[in-house]
């Protein structure tokens, strides 16, 4: 029996104003050497930390947003896009960076890493969690 | 059970360490076991020594670091997030030029990994924050 | 495989609360700690939305301690909501198999 359990990580707040989305990509990543099964979750504000041309610098603050394109290298391609959020926020799936891996069990394949989910499919999400994070 | 207890907020801010404190001791006081204590983001701030807040107040520090000798517990601060708000033990301190240590007593500087690792080894795992 | 929701802040304040309850299933429980347990009162606005997912299963509980704290007397709560202490809450993460805490 495998010791591998499914790491959720819920995102919800805006990139920026605070900073749970840098602190929580931080702990993604180094989450990927422990090889579990990891999914992402961003909804209500979280689906900003997604957004392209994400241009901080007039801010005072350092683009991490480029590291989400990286995380496919990382073995982490489950990632959850609540679709309430998105719309209530006047954004689609467009607005947001297009995320993806290469799939090694199918020649390497570009495939996207994002997955459109409405509220009932996120909670079947959140119940396969054994380990549940909360940024 | 075992479980893990992450901290996400400095003391006083916020209740969240408080609630954290208390459901620890309940698990304590229940017969359970605490695998790991993690501070991070601003929960590092639980672990610095200079604090002195009023004598009529709790001291949330010192009620981590007794906890701490009391029960053997393993308390992390997350380095990243320690380097970032000032959080030294001494190696830190001289790795980074730093001119002072403040880490309480019972709390340890270490990886992200830690919670990770806490997270496959506990039966459950809480997120205390704002 | 039933999931312990806890959520720390007023549903006056955060939409941590409606989060929640639009994903949770109907085996759940919900704890209400910190200042969500100002959601625990009759007569607010937001009486429905916890009336209705009751009605649906979810069981419903808060922090006595915190209540108390915020002088809101036990008489005042819902009737779908349980009050129980740190050891209350220690035994509702026990028995359920995940928790989902809601910041």
């Amino acid at each position: 029996m495998s010791n591998t359990k499914t790491f959720v990580y819920i995102n919800r707040k805006s990139p920026y104003g605070s900073v749970y989305a840098l602190e929580s990509l931080e702990v993604v990543l180094i989450a990927a050497a422990f090889e579990q099964d990891v999914k992402l979750v961003f909804m209500d504000d979280g689906v900003f930390q997604l957004t392209k041309n994400q241009d901080p610098a007039d801010i005072g603050m350092k683009n991490f947003s480029k590291t989400y394109a990286a995380l496919g290298d990382y073995d982490v391609n489950q990632i959850y896009v609540d679709e309430d959020s998105l719309k209530a926020r006047g954004l689609t799936l467009d607005d947001l960076q297009p995320l993806v891996y290469e799939d090694e069990d199918d020649d390497w394949a570009e495939k996207d890493s994002i997955t459109l989910v409405n509220r009932e499919q996120l909670s079947d999400v959140i119940e396969s969690a054994d380990v549940l994070l909360n940024f | 059970m075992k479980f893990t207890i992450q901290v996400c907020t400095g003391p006083y801010t916020h209740q969240a360490s408080d609630t954290a404190y208390k459901f620890t001791c309940a698990a304590l006081a229940a017969g359970h076991q605490i695998h790991r204590v993690f501070f991070y983001h601003d929960g590092v701030n639980n672990g610095t020594s200079f604090t002195v807040p009023p004598q009529d107040d709790r001291n949330l520090q010192k009620l981590w670091s007794d906890l701490a000798a009391e029960h053997s517990l393993d308390m992390v601060v997350c380095v990243a997030a320690a380097q970032r708000r000032g959080i030294m033990d001494e190696n830190e301190a001289k790795k980074n030029g730093i001119s002072g240590v403040n880490i309480a007593p019972g709390f340890q500087i270490s990886g992200l990994g830690q919670l990770i690792e806490a997270g496959v080894q506990s039966d459950r795992l809480l997120v205390f924050g704002d | 495989m039933s999931t312990l929701h806890t959520v720390n802040k007023s549903a006056f304040e955060r939409n941590s609360l409606d989060s929640c309850l639009s994903v949770v299933k109907a085996d759940a429980s919900v704890l209400l700690i910190e200042d969500a347990v100002v959601c625990a009162l009759k007569n607010t606005s937001i009486c429905d939305s916890i009336e209705k997912a009751a009605e649906s299963g979810i069981k419903f509980f808060a922090l006595r301690e915190d209540l108390k704290a915020r002088g809101l007397s036990e008489q005042r709560i819902l009737d779908q909501i349980t009050l129980v202490d740190y050891s209350g809450f220690v035994d509702l993460v026990t028995q359920n198999d995940r928790v989902q805490n809601w910041l």
